[in-house]
Order: structure tokens, then sequence, then C-alpha cells
């Protein structure tokens, strides 16, 4: 069996709140990264998975349960790991050769041996000859080569790396993987194993040898297994796409919440949707597409097509199904009737059908609406949705959940947002009383 | 997600290029510069020393002649400097130490938020009182005196600009460096204060203009019976002012000047160079400041093997100390993880019995100050208190008219400076110098010119405050104008906007966060003035006029310091207020709906 290096028993992350409930990131889990494997960690954004990542390192504290390092607890090991970072984090007042020899001159590493261990891995990602550039000089896929360099040069056990390709173009990106790879399977680098978060189920593919899917609400591991493909894996083979489809379909899933997580103490139920964070612009286009291919088509395709992540693709979907403008199964999304009559609409139409669909299934908007008219002045401030939110969602999520509530309650001419007083107020009506209140919003322009 | 550009082999090898090869004209020559200008380092520090050691001059009469001039300004640049370093370190100090203790954060930043509205100039005489009576022979107590006032007057906004900046460091950098284990020193010498870097200097010229301004006020000021004299510029030109010397006041104002343009060429603009590089930005934008100073230094062989023979090694050295100690404390953490714990627990005990110890005795001495300042102010009359009120009443309307009028004329010169980049070569660098000539410098002099005509001291005052306070609202102004989208002119053009509809819906909603920004500064900046610009003594007569400001300048002359403490709490009371009622609403209001983002 495999030496565990990392082992992460029953840990979980929670924000505690105000009041008594408190906002899950992720619950109770258990997971353990052995010598000589890659890990590929996937998961839809809001599962928790660079939150995972930073306990697995040490840089962040579970708030519940315990990570070992070589069975001791993390805290108190000398652990030697390192992080190739999304956004690179490179400092950019240091040079190439000075962001990598940081990393050695923290260890006290003296100043010649420093210098040689940093060109020799400078060579070894291609950037021998930029060693007194700044970072700032190169491009994304060189930065994050010296990001590779600063990862490697210390020698790390795990080497770590979140979203690592992600801010790349598609080339590149491409280009970094495989000579990543290359380095790791001929072992030029004395790494003993390798972690990625990724969003990118075709990089999952290609470089695990296991791969995990976490859910959320709150992060919970989905599924956990082995990558057997043999190396250098083929995108075009049949057990490559057939291991990518069978990921869509358990991202794509309806999250059926196992019992077994309760969201909050105190049995209090769930009550608001997750509105997915999309424009009806989005909605529309991608309803419009999905006419385009016969009303049925994969999701996956349909991402392609529009050379979009899934990622950004999932939350367009998930609104859609929310309205009832689609249904979802196995990974292919299938219009409905009123989400074709949806699409071949002109835009007043579109307004109707969208604002008859969110008054229809979502909570939220049906609250505000009723709210309105209930008061006598036609007008609600932020503030009471947003508490009541809050005992649900985080401060963030709240605040995001709100911004789309907003921007569909706008669309669908349901009520309009004064930004100003922060209070949700009736539409103004085409015959104009309020010139103040027209300018603020651009949807205004479209009635 | 944006993604950055191809790498332009072009350009990328010509910077490299740039990088490694390195020009050198006139090595001998700018070695020798760089001895010269260590050698006079050398002199002016042991001239300084027997001066401030020597023993104190009671009398110090100002010399009008111009030949003074050399030794007077250069007094007044090192009490400058020394504040300004003082300011320095005391500014990273105070904003690490917010930034990263939990416990006190909350507390010092609300302190900082206070001492930045206390008009400083109320301060003069307690300080001055405490430092000569610590060093009663010497000359240093009265200048230490003016420096730690000059400090008090410049560190406050350093220190905010530091802790902020440590707040905002991305967080996968501060991670990056937890990862990599950076020891504390690592982290601010290589994270930490580069990020800052460029906020510290910006704010570090703000803080020696102010620097200026107070320094002219405090290096001549009666106290009682006491008259304390500096020599300096200050006083040199306050002296000329009062005797009415038209010749050597022109004299002070050339030297002030050339003082001025000197710091700008010497220190700012190669500082600006330096700094260009802790720029967090992830392309190289195009324009650059560029020194023939900073050049010299960079390319001195002199320094680099200075550097190279000292700090190097030591460096060296401490770093790997550092790393020792670290790799220590972890074996010993895992070697006797419990019996360890204990220890740490007891120690942290007695950790918090000491501070417990220390937090009572400030928490009495704090009480027993406070009581004895409640008791002296029991000692004003209630005529008095009017009094003051009626002046704190007559300054609020002095203070908002010279923000009307500085924003008047400033909101078109600005937007015109602003829409017309030719414009703006031409007239930011003239109004940058005339803004950093402080105006106490010029306040006797403008006032000898207004009481020729028949002016008073209610005009005067007003004038000082817009002199001391426009260049903040136009230079904020500036800097929005020029924010304004182009395309957003272009829609404006296009649609044929009136004049008066462009003003309404495009300029001034653009402006309208600079604008905030630079009337908050403005503000305070006029309400601090007004203890200068409310009492003037002229000639051997005193020139005064209803006001907050002339009660706590009077109050210094007579040395009633109830009247002086009464004073300036309102006059920081009416400060913080206007800037928590009125200030910081409009601030947050231009920050959420006239934001433009790009």
């Amino acid at each position: 069996m495999a030496l565990q290096i990392i082992r992460a028993e029953r840990v979980e992350k929670y924000y505690a709140q105000p009041s008594e409930n408190r906002i899950q990131v992720i619950a109770p889990t258990d997971l353990s990264i052995e010598s000589g494997e890659i890990v590929a960690l996937l998961g839809p954004s809001g599962s928790g998975k660079s939150t995972l990542l930073r306990m697995l390192t040490g840089l962040s504290e579970p708030s519940g349960g315990e990570v070992y390092w070589h069975d001791k607890a993390i805290s108190t090991a000398d652990v030697n790991v390192s992080i190739v970072f999304q956004s690179f984090a490179l400092f950019p007042w240091l040079t190439v050769l000075e962001n990598v020899e940081a990393a050695l001159k923290a260890r006290g590493m003296d100043a010649a041996e420093r210098r040689r261990r940093s060109l020799k891995i400078l060579d070894t990602v291609g950037l021998d000859g930029f060693q007194a550039a700044y970072p700032k000089e190169l491009s994304g896929g060189m930065r994050q080569r010296v990001g590779f360099a600063r990862a490697l040069v210390v020698e790390p056990e795990v080497l770590f790396m979140d979203e690592p390709f992600s801010a790349l173009d598609v080339l590149t990106a491409e280009n970094l993987r495989s000579e990543l790879l290359e380095l790791w399977q001929k072992k030029t680098i004395p790494t003993r194993s390798i972690f990625i978060v990724t969003h990118n189920i075709e990089e999952a593919v290609l470089l695990a040898d296991r791969i995990i899917v976490l859910g959320r609400n709150p992060g919970h591991v989905r599924t956990d297994f082995k990558v057997k493909l043999e190396h250098p894996r083929d995108r075009k083979a049949s057990g490559f796409t057939q291991l990518v489809d069978y990921i869509y379909k358990v991202l794509t899933q309806p999250d059926a919440q196992p019992p077994a997580l309760p969201a909050t103490p105190a049995g209090r139920r769930a009550h608001y949707q997750m509105l997915p964070h999309a424009r009806p612009g989005g909605i529309a286009g991608l309803l419009e597409l999905l006419l385009d291919h016969q009303g049925k088509d994969d999701i996956y395709r349909l991402a392609d097509d529009l050379a979009f992540e899934i990622d950004d693709l999932l939350p367009i979907v998930d609104a859609a199904r929310l309205l009832g403008f689609l249904t979802v199964t196995e990974g292919d999304a299938a219009i409905t009737a009123t989400g074709a009559e949806y699409a071949n609409s002109e835009i007043l139409r579109q307004k109707e059908l969208f604002r008859i669909a969110a008054v229809e299934n979502v909570l939220l908007l049906r609250q505000i609406v009723r709210a309105i008219e209930a008061k006598s002045d036609r007008s609600v401030p932020e503030e009471f949705f947003h508490d009541m939110l809050d005992e649900q969602f985080s401060e963030e999520e709240t605040v995001r959940q709100l911004e789309t509530a907003i921007s569909w309650g706008r669309y669908a001419e349901l009520f309009d947002f004064d930004a100003g007083r922060r209070r949700f107020i009736q539409p103004a009506k085409l015959s104009v009383e309020d010139e103040e209140e027209k300018t603020e919003s651009p949807e205004e322009i479209d009635a | 997600m944006e993604i950055p550009g191809d790498l332009n082999p072009a350009r990328g090898r010509e910077t490299l290029a740039r990088a490694q090869v390195l020009k050198r004209s006139w090595p001998f020559f700018l070695d020798l510069c760089v001895a010269g200008i260590g050698l006079a380092c050398f002199y002016g520090v042991v001239r300084i020393a027997t001066y401030w050691f020597g023993h104190a001059q009671p009398e110090i009469t100002i010399s009008l002649s111009p030949r003074a001039l050399p030794l007077y300004a250069f007094y007044s640049v090192v009490r400058i400097g020394l504040a300004y370093a003082l300011s320095l370190v005391f500014a990273v100090g105070y904003g690490y130490l917010a930034a990263y203790s939990r416990r006190l954060e909350a507390l010092m930043i609300a302190g900082l938020d206070i001492l930045q509205s206390i008009p400083v100039l109320s301060f003069l005489p307690g300080v001055m009182l405490a430092m000569v009576a610590l060093f009663p022979t010497r000359q240093i107590g009265v200048e230490m005196g003016a420096i730690l006032l000059i400090f008090t007057g410049q560190v406050w906004n350093m220190a905010f600009s530091f802790y902020s900046s440590i707040k905002s460091i991305p967080r996968e950098l501060n991670e990056a460096a937890t990862i990599y284990r950076f020891s504390r020193l690592q982290r601010l010498v290589q994270l930490e204060l580069p990020y800052a870097a460029i906020g510290l200097v910006w704010n570090s010229m703000v803080s020696v203009a102010g620097g200026w301004f107070f320094l002219m006020a405090c290096e001549m000021f009666v106290l009682g019976p006491r008259d304390f004299r500096l020599p300096g510029l200050g006083s040199y030109l306050q002296t000329a002012a009062g005797t009415g010397d038209g010749v050597a006041i022109a004299w002070g104002l050339a030297v002030m000047v050339a003082i001025i343009v000197a710091t700008d060429q010497l220190i700012w603009r190669p500082v600006i160079g330096w700094s260009d590089k802790f720029k967090f930005e992830q392309v190289e934008s195009g324009a650059r400041v560029r020194s023939p100073i900073l050049r010299m230094l960079r390319q001195s062989t002199a320094l680099r093997e200075l550097s190279g023979k000292t700090l190097a090694p030591l460096n060296e050295r401490v770093y790997h100390w550092l790393a020792e100690r670290r790799s220590r404390r972890i074996e010993a953490l895992a070697a006797e993880a419990g019996g360890e714990e204990l220890k740490a627990r007891r120690r942290q005990w007695e950790f918090t019995l000491l501070r417990g110890w220390a937090l009572v005795l400030v928490a009495v001495a704090v009480i027993y100050s406070a009581g004895h300042a409640v008791m002296l102010l029991r000692t004003v009359t209630g005529e008095q208190f009017l009094l003051i009120l009626k002046g704190a009443g007559a300054t609020f309307l002095r203070v908002n008219l010279s923000l009307l009028l500085a924003a008047a004329w400033t909101i078109p010169a600005g937007v015109a400076i602003g829409f017309n980049p030719r414009l703006a070569r031409i007239a930011q660098p003239v109004a940058q110098i005339a803004a950093s000539v402080p105006a106490t410098a010029l306040f006797p002099v403008l006032l000898l010119a207004l009481v020729r005509v028949g002016g008073g001291l209610g005009i005067g005052s007003i004038a000082l405050m817009l002199l001391g306070t426009q260049w903040y609202i136009l230079f904020n102004v500036i800097a929005g104008a020029m924010a304004i989208p182009t395309d957003l002119r272009e829609v404006a053009t296009l649609f044929r906007f009136t004049r008066w509809q462009r003003w309404k819906t495009l300029i001034l909603p653009g402006i309208f966060p600079y604008l905030i920004t630079g009337m908050v500064t403005a503000s305070g900046g006029a309400w601090n003035a007004s203890i200068v610009a409310e009492y003037f003594r002229l000639k051997n007569q005193t020139l005064q006029t209803l006001g907050l400001g002339a009660q706590i300048s009077a109050a210094t002359d007579a040395g009633q310091f109830q009247i002086l403490l009464l004073a300036t709490i309102v006059m920081a009371l009416m400060v913080v207020t206007i800037n928590r009622l009125v200030w910081r609403p409009l601030y947050r209001l231009g920050e959420t709906r006239y934001k433009l983002e790009g």
C-alpha cells in the first residue's frame, strides 16, 4: 500500500454567525493524499475546492477535525509543500530569479547554492535567460512558469496547484500541462505527489490518477475514484470521453442532498432556492442556441460550441431549469414548451414570459413582489430580505443572491431597485412620474 | 476573465537587454559626486550637533542679512528631515501593529481618525514646555518641541496609508509568503514594504508639504512671558514681515521656492522613479518618471561595493539565523507536543498577567490626567465658554466660505486642465510648485499687503485658509476630470448636450468622488490653518479677529491653559462631527453611485 503523506480526518469548515446558525462551507470530510499519485479535485464553484486545498496545506485551520502530515498533526509538523496559484502570486518588484530565490532564502540557504539551484530549476521550466526580467515583462504563460519554478525549487513532497491553468489561454495551458506531466513522469522533480484543484473536467482526466468530485451546499465528496487510463492520454479515445461524460453527469445531476448532511443545526430547513448567478440575456441566448440544436443537446457540447468553460455555463443552465425553460437529464439539456416560446418571442413578450415563470418558480422574487404590494408606499427596504437570506447563506452569497434577484426583477419589470435608498420599489410605469428614478436604471430604456 | 496578452518577443528582449547591459558613462565623476555628498552630510551632522548641544540661547535675534539665510534654511530643512524620518518609522510601526493585532486594530484606527482631526498647533505650548523642561540648559529642548510638533502634523496619513496597504495585499501573495516559510522580516521586506511603497511615497510628499506649513508657524512663537525662537527660514520670514523689510522678504521667499524645487528634483523625483518598480500591475505602463539623480545612484560602483561588503553578508546571516530558529522551534514542537504546550500555556498566562498590569497602569494614568484636565476645564467661566462657542461659529463660517471660494475657482480650472492635455503639461508643474510653498510663509507678506490697502484679518484669515487648502481640491478635480472616459465625453458632444447639461450629467458626477476627497482634506486643513490665521503679530501690534483659532492662539500667548484646552476640544469635536455627519456619507455616495468603473 502506498504511503499516506497527508491525511484529513473529518475536517470541516464553517463560519460562525452572530445568530446561532452557522454557515457550513465544507461538511466533515475524510481525504488522503498518497505518494506516487496525481489527485484532481473537481467541483462547481462554491463547493469549497480552494478551502479544502488550504486546509490540506496547513494554510487554513479546519473548524473541526484534524489534518495529519506523515501521521503528525499538521500544525506541529515540518510540512514541505508548495502551491502554484491561479493568479501566479509572484512578487512584481522582484526579478524572476529573486522570486525563485526568495523561497530558498526563507530556508536560510547560502547565496551561492541558492543561485545554483534557482538557475537550474529556471532552466528546467524553460526560462533560461529570463532571470533578470520582472514578471510584468512576461506573458501569462511565462509568469506561471516562474510560479512553477518557485514551487519546485524547494523540492516539495506534495505540489499543490489551485487552478493553475485557468488564467491562461487554451494553447498555453495545454503546453504547460504536458510539460508538467513530462517532468513528473520522468521523475525530473523529486515531488512525490501532486494535488490539483480545477473546474476543467478534461484537464482532470488528462492529468489525474485519482479524481475527487465535490458537491456544494455544503461542500462534500460526491465521488472519489481512480483513473486507470494509460499515459499519454488521448482526448478522442472512447475511454477518455466516457469518463468525461460520466463526470459531467455527476456534476449536472440535480443535487439530491444526502440527508446525512444537515446544512444548519436546530432543524431549520433551507427554504430559499439558491439563485444561479446568470443574466436574463444569457438565458435567452442559451435557449436560442438550444433551439438551433433541435431543442436538445449535451451540455458539454453546448459549452464547447459557445467556447464557454462548463463552470460559466452551468449557472445559466441551472437558471433556465429553475424557471422551467428546460429540463436536464443525464447531462442532456432539453427545451420545454415555454422555453421554446420564450426563445422565439420578441422582447416584450419575452419579459412577460420571464415574469410569469419567475413569480411561479422563484420564492424570493415572489416574496419581494408581494411585500411591495402590501406596503402603502410601495417600497420595501433591501435589509428586510437581506436578513432573511442571511440565515441561510453566507454574507457574500446573500449579497450575490440579492444582486441576481434585482437583475431578474428589473428585467421582468416585477420591481425596480432604488440603489440610493437601498429599497425595492414598484417599477415606474410608462407615464413619466419621476425623472430622477428613470435615469438610474438602464433597463428603463428598453421599456 | 481577461486573458493576458501574449509576450511580444521583440519588446521582451529589448527590456531584458536594457536590464543586463550597464551603460556607464562618467563612472569616476559619478563616484566623486557620491563621495562629495557623503562628506557634506558629515559636516552637516557636526554642525547640527554643536548647535543643539550648545547652551540654550534665550533671545535669538534673527538676522535679516541674506548671508544668514543659507544656515537658517539648513536648520529648517534638518528639522523637517528629522521629523519626517521619525514619522516614517512611527507610521510603519503603527500601521503594522494595527494591521496585525486583532485586539488593538479597532482602537488604533479610531485613534488615527481622531488624531488626524485634532488641531496640531494647539499642542505647541504643551509640547514646548515639556521639552524645555526636559532639557533646560540645552537648545535641543526647543528644537525637539518643534520637531515633535511637525511629526504630529505629518505622521497620521502615512500611518493610515501603510495600514490600508497591508490590509489590501492580495490573499494569494500572503499565502505564497506563508507557504514558502517567509519570516516576519522577509515578509516585511519583500512583501509589505514594497506593496505599501507607492502609497507611502505619495503620502510622504503631502506630509512634508504639511510639515513646512507648521514649521513656518512654530519657529517663532510667544507663550506667556517667554519668547521661543528658532533660527530658521520661518522665523526669518516672520521677522522680515514684522519689520516690513521688502528686500529680506524677497530673499526669504526666493530661498523657500529654491528649497522646494530642489526637494522636488533631488528627492521626490528619484524616489518616485525608484518606486515605479513597486507598482502592482500586470503590464508595464507607458509613462515613467525619469530622474538623472536616480541614474547616478544606481550606477555608482562605490555604493554597490559598499552594500556588497556590508549589507549583503549581514542580510545573509540574519536570514540564516531566522531559518534555523524556525526549524528549532518546529523540532521542539514536534518532539514534545504535550509538554511544550503546557509550558507555552504557562508562558501565555504569565504574559496575560503582565499585560493586565500594564493595562491597569495605563488606565490609571489616563484617568488621572483626564481627571485633571476636567478639573482645569471647570475654571472656565460661562462667559468664556460663550465666547468660545461664538468663535467656533465664526470660524465655521470662515472655513466654509474659504472652501466655497476654493471650489468656485478650482472646479472650472481643474476641469479645464484635466480635459486639455496640452494645458495640463504647462499648468500642472506650476501648480505643484505653487502648492508646495507653505501658506504660512506667504501669510506675513500677504497680511502686510492687506493692511496697507486697508483690509484686516477678517479677509486675511480667509485668504490664508484659501492659500493653504485650495490645492487639495484643484489636484483632485484635475485627477477626476482626467478619469472621465473619453467615450462619455464623446457621447455628450454627439448628442449636442448644452453646456449646463454637460456639467450636470457628465462632469459634476464624474468628478464627484475626487471633489469630495479634496474637500475633506481641505476642510481639515482650513480648520488647522485658522489657528495661525485669526491671530497675528505684525510690527509690534497684535491683529486678531473673532474665531476659535484666535482664541487658541490668544490663550497660548497668555498662558491660559483651560481656555486652550476647551477650545482645542471644541475644534476637534467640530472637525470629527463634520467628518462623520457630512463628509463620510458624501464620500460613500461618491464611492457607490458616482464611481466610474472602467
